[in-house]
């Protein structure tokens, strides 16, 4: 009896001993002031940049590949695409090399489970949103994004003008995304919306017709329309959005409080006020102009 | 796990009467502290697990993440609506696998020579259908039969889950039927054809229903099994199932508390179903040592 007393109380004792150690000392962020010279950033590996992604990316957030990646085509570390790109010039703006960018595979449910993160930050094309923001930290928004519709010709949701034709259409939409949200919200359509765990097995949904259209965000939808089904086309763009009062925007994710974002945010707006943010745009992201919006 | 046979449980016989005695005694006190140990260690056991877990660094974001009431509330309408089309699917393809599963364990039961051909498919189909992954099964079926556009054939996803979740699942129960056929002794099959049944008659009047009702509990446990896979469903897309609903939510806000309600619906359905099994098979214990004595 007293022997198993003594068991478990030092089972606590210990449990208790690791968590101290493991406890991190957060300071707090916004409160610094520090500078963000590279050597002074509070980074997950001292000297290098680690930056999480998932496995597979996908263009035209990543194009390009690379031989020694444990991404097969494309590859982040191609300093292709607009994600890649724009990674990189955050990384130099910081006074990094390319070669201290090292990528780390991270699923998307991983990246806002609580706990430590073993990166610094993750970028895959996740949407700010205030209730996700409890979660995790989000850097300034980088991208604006419009969701917007494919369909096949001849479905009928191909010809849609306005939200109002899309009720009796039957939409699909990837997990996770805004444009999930966007349809049971927004649309609202008679019937709820089918939902895949990739872009994969809605493409395969639109193509053999178990879906009439399908709802991702406007570069995706050109690069599906463009290169992946070229029989399909982008209906239209939709301008607001479920959960955010203004304009959608992507953010960087950091484990909660990380006080790195400070600097992260800095350097995304150098990027932003010299114009290259605006030139890594263009050179990676199809002009959006011509399409219409579906109102 | 196996039961009885645990050394101390009987009267050792080799023992004079008096020290017979002295040994029963002993047990009795020692039940008597043993229970009084199991229930102080247990609590100090869970006291112990709790002030580690709560008083660990992580835990309020912990909790924050997995145990928020107000994402309960938030997701459990959607969730609620979702399992409902989990019940219909388990509802229905449990009636369909208790039928088809029967067919093919009796195929393989079946003696003669003639019947080699259909006793040997029976085997090759419980072993295949038992290998694959469900979800492979559910995706083959989901995307790609529809994707042949053949005439008259439907392109429900819910149709092909269900229909995929009875394949496999027939293979698993099948197995169960076959141990209790098997487990009827061949005395009770002769003394059937001895009474002039033939071959199919006392299979079917006198093997199958003991065989039956002996293996109701392995039975449950596969219902119970069946239950949880039909979350598998999903994957086809246009099945909004409790899982998925919890999965939308979750990715959505960032907050895991949603699959809390999922998971409580589904122990709603298992714990129930769990003491009906130990009913029955009481019961049967009890039915046996009835016609044993």
């Amino acid at each position: 009896m007293r022997k198993l007393f003594a068991v478990l109380a030092l089972c606590a004792l210990v449990f208790a001993a690791c968590a101290e150690e493991d406890s991190p000392d957060q300071p707090q962020p916004g409160a610094s002031g520090a500078s963000c010279e590279k050597d002074s950033l509070q980074l997950f590996e001292p000297g290098q940049l680690t930056v999480a992604t998932s496995n597979p990316v996908f263009p035209p957030w990543f194009q390009g590949s690379i031989q020694e990646s444990a991404w097969k085509n494309p590859s982040p570390q191609s300093g292709e695409g607009f994600e890649s790109a724009l990674t990189y010039a955050i990384a130099e703006t910081l006074g990094f090399t390319d070669d201290e960018v090292i990528w780390v595979e991270e699923g998307f449910n991983k990246t806002y489970a609580p706990g430590p993160k073993d990166y610094d930050f993750s970028i895959q094309e996740i949407s700010i949103t205030p209730k996700r923001a409890e979660a995790v930290t989000f850097s300034d928004g980088y991208y604006d994004v419009n969701q917007a519709l494919i369909a096949l010709g001849g479905s009928p949701a191909a010809g849609a003008t306005t939200m109002e034709e899309l009720k009796a259409t039957k939409l699909g939409a990837q997990i996770g995304t805004t444009g999930l949200t966007f349809i049971d919200e927004v649309i609202q359509p008679d019937d709820e919306a089918a939902v895949f765990d990739d872009t994969s097995a809605a493409k395969q949904a639109l193509e053999s017709g178990s879906i009439d259209g399908m709802v991702v965000d406007l570069p995706t939808a050109f690069f599906i329309t463009a290169v992946e089904i070229p029989k399909a086309s982008v209906v239209g763009q939709f301008e607001n959005t479920a959960e955010v009062a203004g304009q959608e925007q992507f953010g960087l994710t950091f484990e909660k409080d990380n006080p790195l974002v400070t600097c992260i945010n800095e350097a995304i707006t150098a990027l932003k006020n010299s114009g290259e943010l605006q030139a890594i745009q263009d050179e990676w992201l199809s002009e959006a102009t011509d399409v219409p919006v579906i109102g | 796990m196996s039961v009885g046979g645990a050394p101390g449980g009987s009267d050792p016989v080799d023992l004079p009467p008096a020290r017979r005695t002295r040994w029963r005694d002993q047990l009795r006190a020692e039940g008597g502290r043993g229970a009084l140990i199991a229930t102080v260690s247990t609590i100090v056991f869970l006291a112990v697990a709790v002030v580690v877990v709560v008083n660990s660094p992580g835990w309020d974001r912990v909790r924050e993440a997995f145990f928020n009431a107000e994402d309960f509330r938030a997701s459990f309408p959607d969730i609620l609506s979702g399992f409902w089309v989990n019940v219909q699917m388990f509802m229905i393809a449990e009636v369909l696998v208790l039928m088809f599963a029967l067919l093919l364990a009796v195929i393989r039961s079946v003696p003669g020579p003639v019947f080699f051909p259909l006793r040997a498919l029976s085997t090759i189909y419980t072993d295949l259908f038992r290998g694959i992954p469900t979800l492979l099964v559910i995706l083959l079926l989901g995307f790609g039969v529809p994707a042949l556009d053949l005439q008259g054939v439907p392109d429900s996803d819910m149709f092909w889950g269900i229909v995929a979740l009875v394949l496999v699942y027939s293979a698993y129960v099948a197995e169960v039927y076959r141990s209790g056929i098997e487990s009827i002794h061949p005395s009770q099959r002769a003394a059937a054809r001895s009474l002039g049944l033939s071959q199919w008659q006392s299979l079917r009047f006198v093997v199958v229903p003991q065989a039956v009702r002996r293996v109701i509990p392995p039975l449950l446990n596969d219902f119970v099994g069946l239950q949880k896979e039909t979350a598998l469903v999903a994957i086809l897309g246009t099945v909004r199932e409790a899982v998925r609903e919890a999965q939308i939510y979750s990715t959505d806000t960032f907050n895991f508390t949603s699959y809390l309600g999922a998971a409580l619906l589904f122990v709603l359905v298992t714990i129930p179903l769990a003491r009906f099994t130990d009913y029955l098979i009481d019961r049967e214990r009890g039915r046996r040592q009835a016609n044993a004595g």
